[in-house]
């Protein structure tokens, strides 16, 4: 099957430009330890959150879900990258399936993220993060965080080909996703938010996914809940629900507009 | 047998106000080397794009080696080599990291890719700097890497996009060098340049284009006939004018013009360096000094200039906005 392994070539690639120049993978690591300990230890002792093991319970989880999101932008200007650099005329000249390159990006920065949050879950670990819903739940949390990372990748796969320079469209990713995390159960109780904001952070994406991590380690869901919404009663379903409607949506008009934007 | 026929090839951009191509038509014999020759916005990349599978025209006609492009892209792209106007190649990785990985996009197996990528290194001079990332190379060497990358499996039709624009000269003639070599391995080869002095050194036939379209079609030669040749040129004082006139017409055979302002005197010579060295032998004899001798070669202007009327216009369009705007590079 071509298709397949034509695709973790170019998975490969990635993996093997991280082997090159190992800073990438340093500092894109650093941020969200620099993030952990940051909240962890400003913010962590105001907020009061009933909760044994203190705020860094809920934080973890938060934290998990925010530098996935993240993956969006890298999606995004990698591929911006790559086209802006003529790479992808190359690729495009091979004998290769169209939607290799595609596939190949998304499970390459998919793959990336098990070692971000393995060094995020190492740092937590440190700072007093101790999950307590035992091996099984705990996978489970990371397994859904991965492919809540893979399915934003597609969303990076769109914003990647709609932008013109790779500069561009890293900066407008994260004025996408900062907001978005923020707005949300993450860091914060949603009940301290103006009340259309809550609706708005309930719904969020964001929010579900947390609330489904923080269930999967063995915490009450909160931080949220306050207007009784199916997302913040459903956190997981909801969660399952908003991946699949994201790939089911993406996949189709990614892989169209890659084979029509090189085409044109 | 022709490996290479386009046909009436029509192509459009932003809903038909750009016309990139206008009923282009070309074709190249088996083995042999076209030069594709015009200025920025003629229509030469859009060509490459659309015979290299990247592009399709919107209408029109197009082979390779007997291969529809539009019907088969995936049989063309098996069997044609790419290089484009900037190398495309991952700067992050090393030279060998590069080609390994395209063997294995051409299906060529693990140890094949590996053996195929040292082959390559080694007959383009980069096996000292294989291990390096792209990023530490020259313009040249890039270059040369990139030329590498689309000949991995033999290719029986090469594609290279104005292989040395941007290069210093040193860089241009190794590159040349490089293609030299390749034609005698009797790859059918398409280049497009800006310069008529590439086209000459390295094709067997060449078209111009302009406007997205032929306009002539001939050797370096045919071409140069119809250009006019080499024109000598020479500044002296005032006070010699007259005889220089009469010394230059002697050597060049027919009458010399003159610029009064510049007190220039020119005429068409045959003989190239030959006819410099009698113009001064003659000078030199009649006791005048030159202020300044000149052999001039047509340029790509004055191919245009005879061809066309106009100079030929380049567009001024930023390197990097065109790499941007896909497709939109013309």
């Amino acid at each position: 099957m071509h298709a397949l392994t034509d695709a973790l070539i170019i998975t490969k690639r990635q993996l093997l430009q991280l082997a090159r120049v190992p800073e990438v993978l340093i500092f894109s690591t650093i941020q969200p330890v620099m993030f952990v300990l940051l909240f962890r230890y400003v913010f962590g002792g105001s907020i009061e959150t009933g909760q044994p093991g203190g705020y860094v319970q809920l934080l973890m989880p938060g934290i998990f879900v925010q530098t996935t999101a993240f993956t969006l932008a890298a999606t995004a200007s990698g591929l911006a990258e790559d086209m802006q650099k003529g790479l992808i005329d190359r690729f495009r000249s091979l004998p290769i399936a169209r939607s290799a390159l595609v596939f190949g990006r998304t499970l390459g920065d998919g793959l990336l993220n098990i070692l971000v949050l393995a060094v995020m879950g190492l740092a937590g670990y440190l700072v007093g993060w101790r999950p307590t819903s035992g091996i099984l739940k705990i996978s489970l949390a990371f397994l859904f965080l991965l492919a809540f990372g893979y399915a934003l990748s597609w969303v990076g796969i769109f914003a990647g080909l709609a932008a013109r320079d790779a500069r561009v469209v890293q900066n407008v990713s994260f004025l996408v996703t900062f907001p978005m995390t923020f707005l949300s159960n993450a860091f914060a109780p949603t009940t301290g938010m103006p009340k259309p904001l809550q609706y708005v952070a309930e719904w969020n994406p964001v929010s579900t996914m947390v609330a489904a991590c923080r269930q999967l380690f063995g915490l009450e869901n909160q931080f949220g809940a306050t207007a009784g919404s199916f997302p913040s009663e459903n956190p997981l379903t909801m969660s399952l629900i908003y991946m699949v409607i994201i790939l089911v949506i993406f996949v189709p008009l990614s892989v169209r507009k890659y084979t029509n934007k090189v085409t044109k | 047998m022709k490996s290479i026929v386009a046909q009436d090839l029509i192509k459009t951009y932003n809903k038909g106000s750009i016309r990139a191509l206008d009923g282009l038509s070309l074709d190249v014999e088996e083995g042999t080397v076209l030069g594709v020759l015009g200025p920025n916005g003629a229509g030469k990349t859009t060509t490459v794009r659309i015979l290299a599978t990247l592009l399709t025209p919107d209408s029109g006609s197009a082979n390779v080696a007997g291969i529809d492009v539009i019907k088969h892209p995936d049989k063309v792209r098996e069997i044609i080599g790419l290089s484009g106007q900037y190398a495309a190649v991952d700067e992050t990785l090393t030279g060998w990291d590069n080609l390994v990985m395209f063997g294995r996009l051409y299906h060529l197996g693990k140890a094949a890719s590996i053996k195929r990528a040292e082959e390559l290194l080694e007959r383009f001079s980069l096996t000292e700097s294989a291990r390096r990332p792209i990023k530490t190379y020259s313009g040249g060497m890039r270059r040369r890497l990139d030329l590498a990358a689309s000949l991995i499996v033999k290719p029986k039709v090469l594609f290279l996009d104005e292989p040395t624009t941007g290069l210093d000269p040193r860089g241009r003639l190794e590159m040349w060098g490089v293609i030299e070599e390749l034609v005698k391995d009797g790859v059918t080869l398409l280049l497009t340049t800006q310069y008529l002095d590439e086209a000459d050194q390295l094709a067997d036939d060449i078209a111009v284009i302009d406007h997205g379209k032929v306009i002539a079609r001939g050797t370096s030669d045919q071409l140069k006939r119809e250009v006019g040749g080499e024109r000598l040129e020479v500044v002296v004082e005032q006070a010699h004018v007259a005889q220089t006139m009469a010394i230059v017409a002697k050597v060049s055979g027919t009458k010399a013009s003159l610029d009064e302002a510049l007190r220039k005197i020119s005429a068409p010579v045959t003989t190239g360096a030959g006819a410099l060295i009698e113009v001064l032998r003659a000078l030199d004899g009649a006791g005048i000094h030159p202020l300044d001798v000149a052999l001039k070669r047509p340029s790509l202007d004055d191919v245009f200039m005879a061809l066309t009327g106009h100079v030929a216009e380049v567009e001024e369009v930023p390197t990097d906005s065109k790499k941007k705007r896909k497709g939109g590079n013309r």
